[in-house]
């Protein structure tokens, strides 16, 4: 009788251990069948993305317009407002959207190695979509270890957007030596030594300063090819590091942090560029759009990121990244959802009206070129950043997200004073990437 | 089968019939997660597959020196934030019930900030402190007095989050007011009958009577600092000026790691970096260490309701 006990417990400890090893595993991809008359059938859609703001919404909700009349068949059901983890438990959960989109390619990796986003090679083969159609950088951050789980949907490059007002007739710095001086010359302190206007605001702290934006100014890198880190071994980081810590030194970091504690939101109208509190900001394409929405008398210019001295074949690059947009597996209506996906990745007008109204960069070479695509010396910039060979990305990494951490920490340490040996700092963000690696892929 | 034995067998069905809410309750929300959990833990787990490593997860634990910090962490507001808002809360109450006039408004006063979500508490806080716009420093500085960095400087973010949860101290002054109302008048007049002053009773007369209230809120204060989550990841976010955008990577325990809290970093590994399994050694060492914790204070307090029996 004990042992029949035994045994009955043993094999429901079984079925709920085997359960939870299998969670979130079924629902294999389904792949479009190639060729063929498409099944036309009427069928609603979901999908989840990030978008909230008004203007985005209606843009958006156009686009997806333009897409109901080209396939009156399929019905899209939208939720905004949409974050990755939410995808995720979603996935896990056997309930995804059909579609979903993401805003940031941190999780790409993560995305194709798991299986969350279904791998989209089968679906444009069946298609017949020539990749060459996408710039080659946009591959490296929408595919991971020869899996393409996701789409690029329009593209994000960084650049320098000046106040021509602050700037009192000086031109845009090319080098972070002209950025240093431009910097401390256009500064304004009041008589206790308070900044009232920053030149520019060197801390990694501040707004879009992030390692993985200022990181192009330098061609520093961030991974060997096996995965484990370069940034100790790469001189670009330390060169990048050491101009950033005499600038805020220049300042004061005290009085650099009080500043920058003190400055309005990044996207709100009380943007501290759009209030004129700080003459030159790194800053992505979109901030064209927020100027023209609420800072429309600002009168201000842009131009690609400065570089450092020694490297003036840098200019003119800078650092992409995009919206991504994908099928998570279990999807209940793959095909339908990869006409969407297609649509919304590889249809220029589609790509070129998201564009015009969310003045992202249109992700495709064709739509690049479309004389459709409205153009002003500003946003012409950024097309330029990122049709430069120079421009790069961060490559889509497993760690991706704990690395960029692990280098933020260092430069806020470094750059704070708390930590002074830049080597030994750089050292233990290398020793600590690598452990990481090997414990999330044993690679 | 002889009738006793078929007796006691029909008993122990019964018994078991009763408690089966129970035991189902305990199998599902305990047994089972903390089954998987351990199972979980020798595996490398990225919440959809499963890869056999080993101790693997429990080397790396050793080897983490984010782990670690946030062990120093936690052990840091266990040891100075719990008795801090014990002594705290019995000094606020113990001044309440001094009052001569107004008990009602200041009770409710000193225990409004208890009410307030934590999210909302902390926010306004560290917008009360931020050394660029808050009021606090900006009324200090035109005072002449100098003020850090509350949660900037990594060796006052500790202290800002202790301060914090003083302000909030309402929860525990309700319960050792009601103790305090609690304690026998007579006793307070025997001492002073006695020659006792203010002191003499506090300690001998108001501390015995009262010990329970306090072990209690020492017991719970433990449990819920050794969980210490939603204050640190709001105010380190907002600090740090960090936003929930592309290209902005937030990393809690800002600055240098100083308000990393254990369950922080269970989170962020098992959610944000995806390595579940890992995520699951650090669940075990809470569990056992939150278990060791209440199991000594509750040795201390059963000695004490002995010692009093």
């Amino acid at each position: 009788m004990k042992s029949r006990l035994l045994l009955v417990a043993a094999a429901g400890l079984a079925v709920f251990v085997s359960a939870a090893c299998t969670a979130g595993t079924e629902n294999a991809p389904k792949v479009p069948a190639a060729g063929g008359t498409p099944d036309k059938r009427p069928v609603t859609i979901t999908m989840w993305h990030g978008f909230s703001a008004d203007n985005e919404l209606k843009a958006f909700d156009d686009a997806l317009a333009g897409f109901e009349q080209r396939y009156p068949w399929i019905t899209v059901k939208t939720t905004k407002a949409v974050q990755d983890d939410q995808i995720i438990q979603a996935a896990r959960g056997g309930n995804p959207p059909d579609v979903a989109l993401s805003f940031t390619t941190d999780d790409v990796a993560t995305f194709c190695k798991t299986g969350i986003f279904q791998d989209l090679k089968p679906y444009l083969a069946a298609s017949g979509i020539d990749e060459s159609i996408f710039p080659k950088v946009i591959a490296q951050y929408t595919q991971y270890e020869g899996k393409r789980c996701v789409m690029p949907m329009l593209a994000d490059t960084y650049g320098l957007y000046y106040n021509t007002k602050l700037m009192n007739g000086a031109q845009p710095p090319k080098t972070l030596s002209e950025l240093t001086a431009l910097a401390k010359k256009l500064t304004v302190r009041d008589a206790q030594g308070d900044i009232k206007v920053a030149g520019f605001v060197p801390s990694s702290q501040m707004y879009e300063n992030a390692p993985i934006h200022t990181g192009t100014m330098v061609g520093a890198k961030w991974t060997n090819p096996d995965g484990t880190s370069a940034i100790g071994s790469d001189p670009a980081w330390k060169q990048l590091m050491t101009w950033q810590k005499d600038l805020v030194d220049w300042f004061g970091y005290d009085k650099l942090e009080k500043f920058r504690k003190s400055l309005g939101d990044e996207w709100s109208a009380d943007n501290p560029f759009m209030k004129g509190k700080v003459a030159m900001a790194v800053d992505g394409e979109w901030r064209n759009a927020m100027i023209a929405s609420d800072a429309k008398d600002l009168d201000y210019g842009t131009a690609p990121l400065p570089v450092a001295d020694d490297k003036p074949q840098l200019y003119g690059g800078g650092f992409i990244a995009g919206t991504v947009i994908g099928i998570p597996r279990g999807a209940r209506n793959p095909e339908a959802a990869w006409d969407l996906v297609k649509y919304l990745t590889t249809d220029t007008d589609a790509l070129v009206s998201l564009s015009n109204a969310l003045r992202n960069v249109p992700s495709t070479l064709p739509a690049l070129r479309s004389p459709k695509l409205e153009k002003d010396a500003n946003f012409q910039t950024f097309l330029d950043i990122f049709a430069n060979p120079s421009s790069s990305t961060l490559p889509a990494h497993i760690n991706s997200v704990f690395n960029q951490q692990t280098l933020q920490e260092a430069q806020i340490k470094w750059e704070s004073g708390r930590a002074p040996d830049l080597g030994a700092v750089l050292t233990e963000a290398d020793k600590k990437i690598d452990d990481k690696l090997k414990l999330t892929s044993g690679d | 089968m002889p009738a006793g034995r078929k007796g006691r067998h029909r008993g122990s069905l019964m018994a078991l019939l009763y408690l089966s809410p129970w035991l189902a309750g305990f199998t599902v929300f305990f047994a089972y997660p903390l089954i998987a959990t351990v199972y979980f833990s020798f595996q490398r787990y990225d919440l959809f597959t499963l890869e056999p490593v080993g101790f693997l997860n429990y080397r790396y634990f050793w080897q983490d020196e984010a782990a670690w910090t946030s062990i120093r962490n936690t052990l840091w507001l266990v040891v100075v934030m719990v008795p801090l808002r014990v002594l705290f809360g019995l000094g606020v109450a113990q001044l309440v019930t001094k009052l001569k006039a107004g008990v009602g408004f200041f009770r409710t006063i000193f225990y409004l900030p208890s009410l307030v979500p934590l999210v909302a508490g902390t926010l306004g806080f560290v917008f009360l402190l931020n050394p660029g716009t808050g009021p606090v420093p900006t009324i200090l500085s035109a005072l002449g007095i100098p003020s850090p960095d509350w949660f900037g400087d990594p060796s006052w973010s500790k202290p800002g989050l202790t301060l914090l949860s003083l302000w909030s101290v309402g929860d525990l002054m309700v319960i050792f007011l009601a103790a305090l109302l609690d304690v026998p008048k007579q006793l307070y007049e025997a001492a002073a009958l006695d020659g006792a002053g203010p002191w003499q009773q506090f300690f001998h007369v108001t501390l015995p009577v009262i010990r329970p209230v306090l072990m209690f809120a020492t017991v719970t204060g433990v449990i819920q600092t050794l969980q210490y989550f939603t204050q640190a990841m709001v105010a380190a976010r907002v600090a740090s000026g960090s936003t929930d955008s592309a290209g902005s990577v937030f990393t809690p325990g800002y600055p240098d790691q100083s308000t990393l809290t254990f369950p922080e970093w269970l989170f962020q590994e098992g959610f944000r970096d995806f390595a579940m399994g890992y995520a699951c050694v650090l669940a075990l060492i809470l569990f056992a260490v939150s278990m060791v914790f209440t199991l000594f204070l509750l040795r201390q307090f059963r000695g004490l309701a002995e010692e009093e029996a």
